[in-house]
Parts: structure tokens; sequence; C-alpha cells
């Protein structure tokens, strides 16, 4: 018994040891961790941010980069934007789209809300060919496919409840929006190319998108600014409105749930007091006993 | 399912029910099987795994069959068919994030159920064929389970798809031809999509079917339980129902609640957030990384700087499972009368879960180390170990029978009457 207990502990420490040796991969610092008004059980989406985000993803981000898989009617349906039918009508009719009329002629004719975003170039290679090589990414998706890793034991934490965290993408995009800076002495460049703090690899090709001042927001009806016209408050808003296209249906999702678990609590407790109820008396018939099937026990 | 030697004690009322039962008599097969049948009255919350088991299954395959009405298997198009089953179809989010996070929680509950299984001795005689078939659904949820991870086509699908396809190949002689049928090409793309499709959809039947034989086995032997010791008589026993089948509902709609929780709250943390980019195939991911149910196979696969090595332990680290009845030399089956395997036991686990922590790391330096040192102890514990401490072992005293297990030795028990709250909370020890 204590050889075996001191055998298992000589191979746990040996094995974590050899672990434990390891070079430092250099890799890009943690995103700071941001509030976001949908983060957690009881999360929403802020309408106004997301309004703002939309402001500057048409007016700044648009220029290069797609979001295909987003159609203007999502822009008024429920648990997003909030805009209302007629702005998004009206909206999608500053837009052009492509189809095919009765003659097999290609035409252009203003979108619909039935349309999805249209891209800015015709296809990847164009987007590749008038970026530097690479087609910058499509929106749609992006704040569910950009994460960093948080090791242990925070990615136990990460998981439960109270503790929960499922905003890296988010936090990864507010940070490199706001990640430009001088290289530090000693670093590198490329001939093309520029630093960002939380890129991996430091070296992005994508310029610094944002700077202050560059958007105007709505104003209240005094004409005073709602919140800062601040690259911090642009990356911020820009970063809830990609949380919200590529979760469309979030806060369905965590109001059906919160309903669910509940349900799911009370019916477990029922359960059980009938188990218990069940259990207090044992008795009845069992039938088909093989004691003989282990007789070689 | 019942035992061919077992008849039914149920007795059809109706005429029609006796017109029926004296044609097929499948009520009566069902009530021997799921009414009268025999429980062990000592078995703990780790027994109702199996029911959350089948729960899982029902689960996965009514949202799979759901799900594949709206997907296309087409490279071109999966990526995006998918996302139309997340913003357009309705409820379309919560059938796939339930598909997604099912898969998961259906390996949380047979993990549980393997450990449960090494723990109690359930491998040993006499079931060692419903052991073996359980090894058989356990690789045919891993198949599954791979196959289904490639169809979102996102970067991890297809580069885990090509990975895995890859190290298929270095199986001598048909490895090539493996590869070729698996891909319907030279490489991952449009064919492999089809194929891995249709098959993801054909294996849950196949794994429908073993565990309809891994429950008639079940019923034929009688389960296991902590003290390992067979029913020898009634008082040992209750009827399953209503005591286990209250007992397993209870238990499987605590696990739903765990299942509810990361569909709803934590829908991506068990997946990656690289397959949320599109597959492709002139962009390698930094880091390829299976699912986390895989993790402990592939720091095993990685171990071994020979490529047909690595494959073989990786392979064999699932197959050996299925000699553990003939390895283990002792013929107590619990650990809580092993005080020396039940050690080795936790250590196993212990080991078993650094794999998969492991798995999860680049594979370089003393990472590399580690798992080597790991994945020799993985082998060790089933090729020294489970012979070696049978042989030496001193067991503890076992007791007379699993009544004593619950009301203690000596005790005079009449009848059925049972102190309350005894049964219900069976003895823990270890």
């Amino acid at each position: 018994m204590r050889i075996a207990l001191l055998a298992a502990a000589g191979f746990l420490a040996a094995t974590l040891g050899s672990a434990g040796v390891r070079a430092d991969d250099g890799h890009a610092p943690h995103p700071p961790r941001e509030s976001w008004s949908f983060a957690g059980v009881f999360g929403r989406f802020d309408q106004a941010q997301l309004q703002r985000g939309f402001q500057v993803y048409k007016e700044v981000c648009s220029n290069c980069h797609s979001m295909r898989l987003v159609a203007f009617r999502n822009l008024a349906e429920e648990g997003g934007p909030g805009f209302t039918a007629g702005q998004v009508k009206a909206l999608a009719e500053t837009y052009t789209v492509k189809e095919l009329d009765d003659a097999g002629a290609e035409k252009e004719r203003p979108a619909r809300p039935a349309d999805r975003f249209p891209s800015p170039f015709p296809n990847d290679k164009a987007a590749a060919a008038a970026n530097g090589g690479k087609a910058p990414p499509d929106f749609s998706v992006l704040a569910k496919a950009r994460t960093y890793e948080r090791g242990f034991p925070w990615f136990v934490s990460d998981a439960l409840p109270f503790t929960g965290y499922s905003e890296q993408g988010v936090d990864y995009i507010h940070a490199l929006m706001t990640g430009y800076e001088e290289p530090p002495k000693g670093f590198e460049m490329p001939g093309s190319g520029y630093y960002n703090k939380y890129y991996p690899g430091h070296v992005i090709a994508m310029p610094n998108p944002l700077s202050e001042g560059q958007i105007t927001y709505a104003k209240n009806e005094q004409g005073q600014p709602v919140v800062p016209e601040t690259v911090e408050q642009y990356s911020h808003d820009v970063a809830a409105f990609m949380a919200w296209a590529a979760e469309p249906h979030m806060m369905a999702r965590k109001a059906l749930g919160l309903r669910v678990i509940l349900f799911l609590i009370l019916l477990a407790g029922l359960l059980y007091y009938v188990k218990k109820q069940i259990w207090k008396k044992i008795g009845g018939e069992v039938h088909g006993l093989q004691p003989e099937l282990h007789k070689t026990y | 399912m019942s035992s061919a030697h077992a008849t039914s004690t149920y007795v059809p009322k109706s005429r029609l029910a006796k017109w029926f039962e004296s044609r097929l008599p499948l009520v009566g097969l069902v009530h021997s099987s799921f009414v009268a049948f025999p429980v062990p009255r000592n078995l703990n919350y780790f027994w109702t795994f199996g029911a959350i088991l089948i729960a899982f299954l029902g689960i996965q395959i009514i949202t799979g069959v759901w799900l594949a009405m709206h997907y296309d298997p087409n490279a071109s198009n999966a990526f995006e068919s998918v996302e139309h089953i997340m913003r357009d179809v309705n409820y379309g989010w919560l059938l796939r994030y339930a598909h997604a996070n099912g898969a998961s929680m259906f390996f949380v509950a047979v993990y549980v159920h393997i450990f449960r299984n090494l723990y109690y001795g359930s491998y040993k005689a006499p079931r060692e064929v419903l052991y073996l078939l359980g090894v058989i659904i356990y690789l045919l949820m891993m198949a599954t389970a791979f196959l289904g991870y490639t169809l979102p086509w996102g970067q991890m699908s297809f580069w885990g798809a090509t990975v895995i396809t890859n190290i298929l190949a270095a199986i001598p002689i048909v490895g090539d031809t493996i590869q070729s049928l698996l891909w319907g090409g030279y490489s991952v793309g449009n064919p492999t999509i089809n194929r891995f499709f249709s098959l993801h959809f054909l294996l849950p039947w196949m794994i429908a079917g073993v565990v309809v034989l891994h429950v008639w086995a079940l019923h034929v032997t009688g389960q296991n339980n902590p003290a390992g010791i067979p029913i020898k008589s009634s008082k040992d026993a209750v009827p399953f129902t209503p005591y286990a089948t209250v007992k397993d509902v209870f238990a499987v709609v605590v696990f739903m609640i765990l299942f509810a929780w990361f569909i709803f709250y934590q829908p991506n943390y068990l997946g990656h957030a690289d397959n949320y980019v599109p597959a492709n195939p002139s962009v390698t991911p930094a880091h390829i990384v299976p699912e986390w149910y895989f993790l402990p196979f592939y720091a095993i696969l990685r171990a071994v700087p020979d490529k047909l090595g690595g494959v073989i332990l990786m392979f064999g680290a699932v197959i050996i499972l299925a000699f553990a009845p003939w390895l283990d030399t002792s013929r107590v089956r619990s650990c809580n009368y092993r005080p020396v395997y039940r050690v080795f036991f936790w250590v196993f686990a212990v080991n078993a879960v650094i794999l998969g922590w492991l798995g999860a790391k680049p594979p370089e330096g003393g990472y590399v180390i580690a798992s080597q040192i790991c994945t020799v102890y993985y082998f060790a514990h089933f090729l020294i170990v489970m012979p070696l401490v049978g042989l030496f072992e001193t067991p503890d005293r076992l007791p007379g029978s699993i009544l004593e297990t619950v009301t203690g030795p000596g005790k005079q028990v009449s009848g059925s009457g049972m102190p309350a709250g005894a049964a219900a909370e069976p003895a823990k020890r270890g």
C-alpha cells in the first residue's frame, strides 16, 4: 500500500516535472478583459451600442471586410440592434445587388431587406489582390472565430456559473483595435505590415483602422454626444456589433436557458422526493435471479 | 431483452393482450427486462450512467436527424449551411448546440461509465461479453464523433480529417487504400465530406444495434454492484421498476442540467474557435487539436517519434481495454476490497487526465517527454499492474451478502422491510 502510494507520487512528480520544462513561446499578451452588457447568464445586447457598432462597421470596416451571412432584415429582428422595418428597407435600398434578368443578362437592382450584405470585393481572390495578398476575414462569425488561450486553472473557471467567461473573441477584437503602437526597441519590422501588441506575431497587414473623432455618432435631443467619440468607444461598439452578428439569437438562447434550467431543477427536486418515497419501503417481486451464472466466482 | 431461460412473470389480462402475447411475447419481454428484473439494492449513482447514455443516444439521433434536414454535405456550402441552421432555421441554434454539446456530454457519461466499470471490476466473469460489447460501442462512438466533427467544414474539421486520414495511411499494405477510400480522391475534399456525412448517419444506428446486445447481455448476467458480489437471494435485490426506474430518471434529469448549462451558456466552450473559420486547404492552423474526448489518445499518438508506431499505440490504447478481463488476475471485483489495486486505479485515472492535458499542448520539449512517460504508464497499468497486483494483493474481507453491505453485518432483517434511507444511500467505502 505504502509502496504503491510512493510509486504513484514519484511517477506524478516526474511527469509534471518534465512537462514543466518548456521553451517560452513568446505569445502576445492576453487581451484585457472588458465588461460587456451581453456577458453572463442575464446578458443582453445594448441596442444603442449595436446601432453605433453597425455605424462603425458601415462607415469603416465594410470598405474591406464582407459580412456575407448577415441579411439586412436581421438588423430589425428581435434581440438585435432594433432598427425598424422602415429603416432597414431604406438602408437596403442604398445598396445594389446583382441578379439575372429574364434574358439571362446580369443587371443591378436596389437591395431588399431579405438580401444579405453585399461584399466589398467580387470574390476572395479580388479581395486578396486588393489587400496585399490576403483577403480580409469575413465579419459574420469572426467574434466566435477568434480567441486566446487562458490556460490552467482559468479554463476550468471559465466554464462554470458565476465565473463563466465566453467573450474571449470579443475581448480580442477590442484589444486588436486598440493595440496599435510603435514597435518596441529591437523589434525588427518586415517590409510591410503594422505593429500590433495583441496580434499573434505582432505584425498585422491591416493598418490602424480607427482614429479619435473619426465617426460622428448621433447626438441626443439637447445636441450633446451620448458617448465619447474615441477609438476606445468605437472599438467597444463594433466589437459588440460583431458579437451580435456572430450569434444573432444569443438573447433568445440565454432567456430560454434560464427557463429550461429552472424547470429542470424543479423537476429534479420533485423526482428526488418521489425517489425517496419509493425507496423508503423496499420490497416487491424480483424475477430472473440466476445465481448459477456466478458459480465460478 | 431477457435471457433464454428466464420466463416472464407477466400475465396478460385483456383478451387482446392475451391474443398478442401468445403470438409475440413482446410485452412479457419488456416486463421481465425493465419491470421485474432484479437490481442489486446497493447500487450507487454511478450505475445510473447507462440510462444517461441511452438518453444521449436518443438525443443525438433525434437532433441529428433534424439537422440533416437542413445541412448540406457539400464542401463549398457545408459551412454556410451550418450557419443557415444557426441563423435562419427556427430553433436551429438549439438543435445544433444540443447536438454538438450532446456529443461531449455523451463522452462525459461514457467515461464515467467506463471508469465505474474499471473501479468495480464489472468487466470480470461472467460479464466479459457484456464488457466487450461496451468496448465496441466506445469504438463506434469515437468513429461517429470524429466523422461528425468534420461536417461543419471549418478549419479544425478539415485539418482534423486530414491528420486522422493521413495517420491511417501509415498502416502497412492496406493503409493507402483505406486512405483513398475515405478521401474519395487524392486529398480531403468534396467526396470526403459526402461519404463522411453518409457514414456519420450510418454509425449511430450500428451503435443502437450494439446497445441492444449490450442491454441483452446485461440482463443475462445481471448488474455488478459496489460490493462486487453476486445477488444471492431475492433479499439482495429490488425490482427494476419502480426502484431503478425512478432513480435513473432522476439522474438523467440532473445530468440534463449540466447539458443545458453548456447548450445555453457555454455552447462553444467545448469546441474550437478555429472551427468558425471556413475550411481552407492552403492555410494550416497553428495547432491542430482534436475534441477533448480524444486528447489522451492524441497525446499517445504524438508521444511516439515513429508514425506507424504512434498509430499502433493509439489504437492499441483502446484495444487493450478489451483484454482487461483476462489481464486482471484478481478474482475480487470491487476496488472497495482491493487496497493496493485501488491506489493504482486512481493513478491510472490521473494519468489519463494528464494525457488529455498533454494532448492539448503543442508536441514540443517537455510535453513530449511527459507524454512518453504517461504513455508507458498507461500500457504498464494493463500489462504489468493488472496481472501482478492480482497475484500479490491480499484483498479485504468481502461482505457475506449485498444485504449486509446496506444494513451492516450481523443485523437481522425481516421480510422486505428495510430501514428508511439505508437503501437510498448505499454504503460508501474507499
